[in-house]
């Protein structure tokens, strides 16, 4: 399979790889995805005054996986949290040119930001 | 040592030609380029002495007569005339066949378009070193079984069945036996009579022939085995396989089964060697690796091995300069990883992360040990960046998880 070259770039020089401390408040933690389906994402945001001051991930999966979580990482850095939920599986497929049956490795860093997201609003939530 | 890349270890998907096969079939393109089926002048006299000679090369590896052998496009022609050739000659005898789920896709979808067809197919499962055992084949033969075709070995594990046993079942219980030998021929000692095999499928560009061209043994006494043909027309082949012979590519075959037959003891020692260098050495220095397969009853030169916790594409990635291949759902166009892991118990993430590096003639040590050090560096780049891994560290069991499902 041919991979373009913002894939390799970042499958060889992932950003923002790495953990925070998913207990802080202010960190949200998103697992997506299954070991036998062959992708799991790890994202995590730290948020300060309703912005994501930074991002970190963990990637079990292809190429396209880790370009897709590297590069979703290096967006919400500096985002609204509110902007950061308008993120679309197809403007990371668009960015990295994905092919058809690499689409899902999108949708699944959608879905890792949405859910990272959603876990930093449960703790603020539940401290209010 | 400096070794040169992109270094090759996918031997079991094909080969290079070796130098003295292309230097034998070059003059039959230009010189002696006849139809080996022109009776009436030298031209076609020269091509047919020619695959007769190829025919004889390749029926003495594996101790055939030369009328035994048919020469087809390959090994996906030579399974589908023996299990349909076969199924629909003896259609009247009965209607049952028994094959193995590992078998490879040439076989298992010939099977299958003949269970459209209204046969009943037995698929023998495999244990978790991907072996089936005689006795297996033993309780599944019914009345009505005409056929059992098991492959020598595997292509995506190497792993070897009890071919011999397995023809001794059959031969005694009076069914035919097919096997598909691709990724076996030329490279263990095979022979057709010790091992009761009526009918064998094998491929020149597995043994460093040309691609397109292939053979299927038929056995012509005791018993004396008749198929219907697949492909109508001219006669050819004894009216098994119609088709103006491939000349050059026959004649290329058939130095390639000289060779490998000639070089066999001592080829298969030094495959041998390098490959279980390459086994001790990835155990050794990675943590939680798994052998797929049996590590005794496999060909010399094939290694399967999974990496938990890393998923084979992305470590194919890194590896771009080593030719081999994955067991990984990535890598196909379908999102399922390898049937045949899975068969044999794996798991779908050890399927995913599973690699296949089958080592040949042109390897060499130095390529060994680069590429263990390359595996070794990435595997572990890898697991820095896999979740999975960082939570076995933390001792989570990755099995208490609910995950979801995509």
């Amino acid at each position: 399979m041919a991979y373009s070259d913002k894939v390799i770039d970042h499958y060889e020089n992932p950003r923002n790889v790495g953990s925070m401390d998913k207990g802080e408040d202010n960190v949200g933690t998103g697992i997506v995805g299954a070991p036998a389906c062959g992708d799991v994402m790890k994202l995590q945001i730290k948020v300060d005054d309703g912005v994501i001051t930074d991002a970190k991930f963990k990637t079990y999966g292809c190429g396209s996986a880790i370009a897709s979580s590297s590069l979703v990482t290096e967006w919400v850095k500096g985002m609204k949290v509110e902007d950061a939920m308008e993120i679309k599986n197809s403007q990371i497929a668009q960015e990295l040119s994905l092919p058809p049956v690499k689409i899902h490795c999108s949708v699944l860093a959608e879905d890792a930001i949405k859910a990272a997201i959603s876990d930093y609003q449960k703790k603020t939530s539940g401290d209010a | 040592m400096t070794v040169k890349t992109p270094i090759y270890l996918d031997y079991a998907a094909t080969c290079p030609v070796d130098q003295r096969v292309v230097d034998t079939m070059v003059p039959f393109f230009t010189e002696t380029y006849g139809n080996a089926a022109s009776r009436t002048h030298a031209f076609g006299w020269a091509a047919e002495e020619a695959v007769e000679q190829a025919r004889e090369q390749i029926a003495k590896t594996i101790g055939a007569d030369a009328k035994e052998i048919t020469f087809t496009s390959g090994a996906t022609e030579s399974n589908n005339l023996a299990i349909k050739g076969i199924a629909e000659y003896l259609h009247e005898k009965g209607k049952h066949i028994i094959t193995v789920v590992t078998e490879h896709k040439a076989v298992l979808d010939a099977c299958k378009y003949l269970e459209r067809q209204g046969y009943d197919i037995t698929y023998l499962a495999v244990g978790t070193d991907g072996l089936i055992t005689a006795q297996q084949v033993a309780d599944a033969i019914t009345e009505n079984t005409v056929l059992v075709s098991v492959m020598t070995a595997n292509n995506e594990t190497g792993v070897v069945q009890p071919i011999a046993e397995i023809g001794k079942v059959c031969h005694e219980r009076k069914v035919l036996f097919h096997t598909d030998a691709v990724q076996a021929f030329g490279k263990i000692p095979l022979d057709v009579q010790e091992m009761n095999i009526d009918l064998m499928s094998i491929s020149a560009h597995k043994i460093y022939g040309p691609k397109g061209v292939g053979a299927l043994y038929v056995r012509r006494r005791k018993p004396r085995v008749r198929l219907t043909p697949q492909i109508h027309g001219g006669g050819h082949e004894r009216g098994n396989r119609s088709g103006t012979l491939n000349v050059p590519s026959i004649v290329g075959f058939g130095e390639a089964a000289r060779i490998a037959r000639e070089g066999m003891a001592e080829e298969s020692v030094r495959i041998a060697t390098l490959r279980n260098r390459l086994r001790d050495r990835l155990r050794g220095e990675i943590q939680h690796v798994l052998l797929n397969g049996s590590e005794t009853e496999v060909l010399p030169g094939t290694l399967n091995i999974s990496f938990a916790y890393i998923e084979g594409e992305s470590l194919l990635m890194a590896l771009k300069d080593i030719a081999l291949s994955s067991g990984s759902a990535c890598t196909s166009a379908s999102l399922e990883p390898s049937y045949v892991l899975r068969a044999m118990g794996l798991d779908d993430e050890m399927a995913h992360s599973s690699l296949r590096m089958t080592i040949g003639r042109f390897t060499t040590e130095a390529e060994i040990d680069y590429v263990v050090e390359l595996i070794s560096k990435h595997v572990s780049r890898l697991r820095d960046m896999s979740p999975l891994w960082e939570m076995v560290q933390e001792g989570i069991d990755l099995n208490s998880i609910q995950w979801t499902a995509h």
